[in-house]
Formats: structure tokens, sequence, C-alpha cells
């Protein structure tokens, strides 16, 4: 009936120009910001702030750190994350929702227990510092403090991952001969990937751009454990330009990560 | 062997014997616990009570404590809808086994290069296993588990996905592997022509158990409803038989 | 009904926007929202006397922004709004002064204060003497070189450098020791207080009455001190120019600086 078939057409073409307009403003909300990073900067500015020590001690601190928290997080999350997806046992659900907390934590929250369980008064630290090892205000201290807050992102994202392969691969594989731990590297591993360096990422970024953990817990000294978040923080009431530089690069860095991982995991997704 | 097993709707409760060489097929509605009883079988489902023996290899007895573990077993399993893996090529999942047992390179490559001709999968071998269609992957199911010389077959239907000309070809493949390499194999299907041209033994699955055991022509004559949908394709009031 | 959803949403939408309308930090109708820039080292002090004021003066409503210095003047620089701004150092007010942000009339100091180096009550740092401070294994806390509190100490700590009773090797000595630069007094005040530091080095003001008994205090002799001055100025973007006049009035007046004296603060 050609009243039904214009109302349909009518309602298609609403729905196209309302759906642009979100994206558009969805993209414009973010963009927005980051762009007025670069247009606060002249090139020789950026230039000339880059032979600045206390950007290039933030910006491998910050590196080197987040590395070694993500490839701590891959190495405890993964297990932990497979044998929650494949294996009941009681207190699971316990473990699920502290594996969750430091989610809803606010970060300084989380900087302040880490301090009073891990500072040298504190429950844990203080037996450490016993025996002369001085835990918070370390560059150590800020390795905790991202794992602290980047481990739950991997570790869902790899459950979710887990959970949604086929337990029948196993099976399969077992069936013809391969116990747990083979199996786990030849087949089951390979079949995850894309989504386990996914959360990777997710964890990697999030360990980059944490602060209120950091500061509270490993404190603010260059060098040491002014990672570039905290770097900026400082800067920014000081020196403008070097707190822009250093927002700049960070921007730049974490654009090269995302963009360098998807395109690997297109080579795996699209094969 | 004797198995017994509490599954969540029903028990399942069964106790037959295969001899070496033979075929039982077993038949039954959707959910009757064939599938269940092929996994118990291997090992893959969680014991219950009961013992599972071949020859004198005794894989499970929950009296004495047994469990082999499944990847122990020398089973050769055929998954219903195959699990061939899907990032590897047909030629790996086919040698998957026979890596595992540390087989030589070059024997791997004779072994699988036969059997891959076998099924008619030679100029496959390179392809992955997610490129493959239905067919193409329960074949290479099929010849991944009877690669491995298994001592015990358990297949679950095993050409479902074939072609009527590639099934009659395989049937018969299956049909001499077996009887020339004396192994017992138990195979479920909801095809007739399966358990006519492969069925030494025919049992008959419902609820859990197996309520009738014997060859084809025994079983035909029982008046059950599926019986008569599974024979002669008719329901059971309305069917001359 | 299809819609009947409609209306318990409709309701529970309804009652969210009443509360926050009720809750909301919005002024009440006929009240003046004054908005206060205060150095952190202020906290207790203004938090006080904006109560007090608010009781004399019904109609004005005050709203306190604590913050190092440095970041309230960086906010200010990029455009946030206030009515008052009130520094610890002169060097930040100043330099929004020279960048005509300010009623440069307005601007007059109203607070004295000094330092002091504070330890845990416990002491885990051993520390007796301002020389304590250079011992290796030190874990030292101050502010970072742009908030008041840490410049003053750089300064102090140069001051002690030059003199011949400390050494010149005695300001890298201390401050090798530093574990954390924290970016408001309050910071290192904490990091002190939960027994993280051996010491701090933070304003006589920052020691009251109610913490006293958490802190040992080593007392830094004035030929080394800095005499902390606090100015106070109205913002150039202030709407409520009066009432911030009146406030600076009442901040300088009899009422206002037994308020500081109370809190700690030396007064000019």
């Amino acid at each position: 009936m050609m009243g039904r078939r214009y109302f349909q057409g009518k309602n298609s073409l609403f729905l196209t120009i309302g759906a642009g307009v979100l994206i558009t403003l969805l993209v414009v909300f973010i963009i927005t910001p980051i762009l007025g990073l670069f247009f606060r900067i002249t090139f020789e500015q950026f230039l000339a702030s880059l032979s600045d020590l206390v950007v290039w001690n933030a910006l491998i601190l910050s590196l080197v750190t987040a590395s070694i928290s993500t490839l701590v997080i891959i190495l405890v999350g993964t297990p932990v994350a497979w044998i929650n997806a494949r294996h009941q046992y009681p207190g699971r659900e316990i473990v699920d929702t502290l594996i969750d907390l430091p989610l809803v934590l606010p970060p300084t929250v989380a900087g302040l227990a880490l301090l009073l369980a891990f500072g040298r008064m504190g429950l844990i630290g203080s037996i450490f510092y016993d025996y002369g090892i001085s835990i918070a205000f370390t560059t150590l201290a800020v390795i905790i403090a991202q794992i602290f807050v980047s481990i739950p992102f991997y570790i869902r994202q790899a459950r979710a991952s887990f959970e949604q392969l086929d337990p029948m691969y196993e099976h399969a594989a077992k069936s013809l001969g391969s116990p747990a731990v083979p199996t786990f590297f030849t087949v089951i591993l390979p079949l995850v990937k894309a989504g386990l360096i996914g959360g990777a990422i997710m964890s990697f970024a999030r360990a980059l751009g944490e602060f209120g953990a950091t500061i509270m817990f490993a404190g603010n000294f260059q060098g040491r454990t002014q990672t570039m978040p905290l770097a900026i923080y400082t800067a920014m009431q000081g020196d403008l330009t070097a707190a822009i530089t250093l927002s700049v690069i960070l921007i730049i860095i974490s654009f090269l990560i995302i963009a360098l991982v998807k395109f690997k995991l297109r080579g795996y997704t699209e094969r | 062997m004797a198995v017994r097993r509490d599954l969540r709707e029903y028990l399942l409760e069964a106790e037959f014997t295969v001899r070496q060489g033979e075929i039982m097929v077993l038949i039954g509605e959707n959910g009757s616990g064939k599938s269940s009883l092929l996994h118990l079988i291997a090992g893959l489902l969680p014991p219950g009570s009961g013992h599972v023996k071949i020859g004198e290899q005794v894989l499970y007895d929950s009296m004495n404590g047994i469990h082999v573990p499944p990847e122990y077993r020398e089973i050769g399993l055929v998954f219903q809808n195959h699990a061939v893996f899907p990032h590897l090529t047909v030629f790996e999942n086919i040698a998957f086994g026979l890596r595992r047992r540390k087989v030589p390179e070059p024997e791997i490559r004779e072994r699988v290069g036969e059997i891959l001709a076998r099924v008619s999968l030679e100029n496959l071998s390179g392809v992955r296993g997610d490129q493959l269609s239905g067919g193409e992957r329960q074949r290479t199911a099929l010849a991944r588990a009877l690669v491995i010389s298994p001592t015990l077959l358990l297949l679950d239907e095993p050409v479902s996905a074939l072609d009527a000309v590639a099934q009659e070809r395989m049937r018969s493949y299956l049909h001499t592997y077996v009887k020339t390499s004396n192994i017992p194999c138990i195979v479920v299907t909801h095809s007739f022509r399966d358990a006519a041209s492969l069925g030494d033994q025919v049992g008959v699955m419902e609820r859990g158990r197996i309520i009738q055991n014997g060859d084809l022509e025994e079983i035909r004559g029982n008046g059950s409803h599926f019986l008569h949908q599974f024979f002669c394709g008719c329901r059971k009031d309305s069917c001359h038989l | 009904m299809k819609f009947s959803w409609i209306i318990p949403v409709t309701a529970v939408f309804l009652a969210a926007i009443l509360l926050t309308g009720c809750t909301g930090n919005q002024a009440e109708p006929g009240k003046t929202e004054l908005t206060v820039f205060a150095a952190a080292s202020l906290t207790g002090a203004l938090t006080d006397m904006a109560e007090t004021y608010e009781t004399s003066h019904p109609g004005i409503h005050v709203v306190l922004n604590f913050d190092g210095s440095q970041a309230l003047r960086t906010q200010i620089e990029q455009g946030a709004y206030a009515d008052v701004f009130l520094s610890a150092n002169t060097k930040h007010l100043y330099a929004l002064r020279d960048q005509g942000l300010m009623e440069n009339s307005s601007i007059g100091l109203f607070a004295k204060n000094k330092l002091a180096v504070i330890t845990p009550a416990s002491n885990p740092g051993n520390m007796t003497t301002l020389a304590d401070l250079a011992r290796p294994g030190t874990r030292l806390v101050i502010g970072t070189k742009d908030v008041p509190v840490g410049d003053y100490a750089r300064q102090i700590l140069k001051k002690m450098g030059n003199d011949s009773t400390y050494g010149p090797s005695y300001t890298a000595s201390v401050l090798a020791n530093v574990i954390s630069e924290e970016t408001t007094v309050t910071g290192v005040v904490t990091k002190v207080q939960i027994g993280e530091a051996d010491a701090g080095i933070v304003y006589e003001s920052d020691i009251t009455p109610e913490n006293r008994d958490r802190f040992l205090v080593i007392t830094i002799p004035d030929q080394y001190n800095v005499i902390a001055e606090y100015p106070a100025g109205i913002a150039g973007s202030s709407a409520h120019k009066d009432e911030a006049a009146g406030f600076l009035a009442y901040l300088k007046g009899e009422q206002g600086r037994a308020i500081l004296a109370k809190y700690g603060f030396a007064l000019p």
C-alpha cells in the first residue's frame, strides 16, 4: 500500500540522520579536547620540551613500568581466568567479586589502601621493612599500583574469551591424547589469542594512565616514581608547555599502541 | 562394559559388550543419552559408578578406584559437531594425535598422506580448519580419529554431513577399517542406512537405558513409535508393517 | 497496556530532577555565592571562617576550593571562576596580577607563616636535629618546586647550605633523601602522619591542637626560616566585587585574624 511504504521510507531516513548526528557528536566530543592540546603548543616548543629531562624520565618510566605490569598481569591473570572459566570450586564467586573490586574502587582509595597495606607501617609492608625491603615510594610501588588497578580489565576479558570457547575442542584434543597443559598451549591459546590481546591492551592503557593510586602509594619523584600522568599533573601547575608536551606524547603513544595491536589482530581475525 | 552415571534429567545406566571387530550401532531419540554414553566411555564426562574395559585393559573401575584420564585411553572419537581445530590445517588436524605420541616426522607424513587419500581430502591438506565445508570437516574429524590406530572407536554421527555417494564410500571404509584392525566400535546415529550397513549389533536407547539390544531384525519387530519412524519413516498407526 | 511502563519511569525521572534540585550546590534564591580559592594550608582556618562569616552575613554563601596555590593559579589562568584568591606565597598571586587577572587595588597580605620539620610521633627515622635530614636513608617528603611550601623548603635548605654550620653539601644530601614531592602541603602532612615518611617540611600552622600528638616537631631557627607571606586579592573576573571586598575586610579584621591565629598563623 502506498501509504505504508511512504511512512517506512520517512522512518528510515529519520533514523539515518539521527544515527549520523549521534556519531558526529560523539566523535567531536572525543576529538576536541585532544585537538585542543595540539593547538596550544607550537612545534618548536614541542621539540624544545622533548630535550627536557623531566619529559624523558617520565616517558621511559611509564613505558617500562606499564610493560612490566602488563606482563605480570598476563602471566598471573591467564591461568586464573582459565580456572574460573572452566572449573567450579568453593568460593569461586567470592574470588570473582574480589577480582572486580579494583574496578569500582576510586584510584586514590586504592592508593591509600595499598599504602596502608604495603607501606612500612603496613600490614604486610612492615614485615618486608624489617628485612630492609622498602616497597612504598619505589618503582616497585608504581608497578604494584598499576597491576592493582589494571588486572580486572585483563581477567574479565580473558575469562569471557575462555568461556566463549567451545569445550569440544579441548575434548577433541584430550581424546587424541593431549593432556591439559599441552592442550592449553596448542589448542586453546591460539583460538582465544585475539581476545587475550584485546584485554592486554586495555590493561596496558589503564596502567599507562594510572594516577591516583600511584601518587598515593609510590609518591611523586622524578625518575623513580614520576610516571607521565604524574609528571603532567605536576608540570601543569608550573610549566604548562612541559605539561602539554607530555600530554601530546602520551596521546601519540597510546594511539600508536592501539593502532599497532589492531593491525596485528586484523591478521588473526580475517585470515 | 557396564556403566552407570547420574545425568541431570535421568540416570544413565547401561551395560553391554562389544566384541573386537564388531560395530555396535546406538539409536534412539534425541536426549536419550547416546552422545553422553560415548563421552562417558571416553572419560570426558565425570564418572559415576561402574566399569569400562577394553579386553583386559581397565579404563575405569569405580570399585577399585581406577580412572584412566581420557588423554591416555587410546580411543578414537568423532564428535557430532566435528570439533575440527579451526586454526590448524587439515594436515595438522589429522597429524595432531600422532604428534602428541611423538611419532617421527616421516612416518607422520606417510600415515596422514595415506588416510587423506582414503577420505578424499588430498587436495585440501593445506586448508585451515575454519575454511572447510561441513562435509570436509567431518571427513577430517574421521581421519583424525582413525589415523592414531585407536583400540576403540566411538563415532557420533560420522557421516551425517556427507552426500549420499560419499556416505556409502565412508561407510564401507569404516567397515573395512574396523574389521581389519579388529577393534570394537560404537556408532551413534539417526540414520537407518548407517544401522543397516554398519551394525553388527544395534542398541536402542531411551531415557538413559538400553531397552533393546540385538541385531537389526530382532529390533525391527518392536512396536515403538520411534522405531517405526526409524525403520520405515512412517507413523505407528499408519504403518503397514 | 503497551505503554504502562511510561508512568513509573516518568515518576522516577521527575523525582530525580526534584532531588538534584534540592540537594545541588546551586545558590539558594536570594543568596550571593562567593567563590574562594584558598591555599591548602588554609583549609582549617578558612572552613571555620566561612561558617562564621555566613552566620553573620546571612545573604552570602561561601564556596571554598582548596588546593596548592600553584594549581589554583593555573585554574584561574585557564579561566576558572573565582571571586577571591588566597595564596600561600606572593609569587603566584603576583603572577596573576602581572597578567591583569586581579583587581590590583585589592591585593594585600593577610597572614604569615613559618615552616617546620615534622616527624611521626613514633619517630621511625630517629630524627632529632635538622642535621639528621641529611643522613643517608632518611625518608623525606616535601612539596614540588611549584607549590609554595615546596618552594619555601628549598629556599630554607639553600640558606642552610650557605651557612658554615651545615655546609654546601647539606642541601644536596637532604634533597637526595626526598622520596616524594607532593602537590599540596596536605599530602606531605598525610604521608608523615601515617608513618610512611621519616620527616616532612610543612608550615607551622599545619600543626594544630588536634593533631599535635601525632607529630614531633623540629623547629627551624629564624635565621634559616622563611617568612611565608600570604596575600589575598579579588579576582578580575569576579561578578561580586563588593561582596568579595567585604569578605577580605573580614579576613583582615579582628574576627578573621583571631581565627587565623587560632590555627597557628602569624599576623602582619
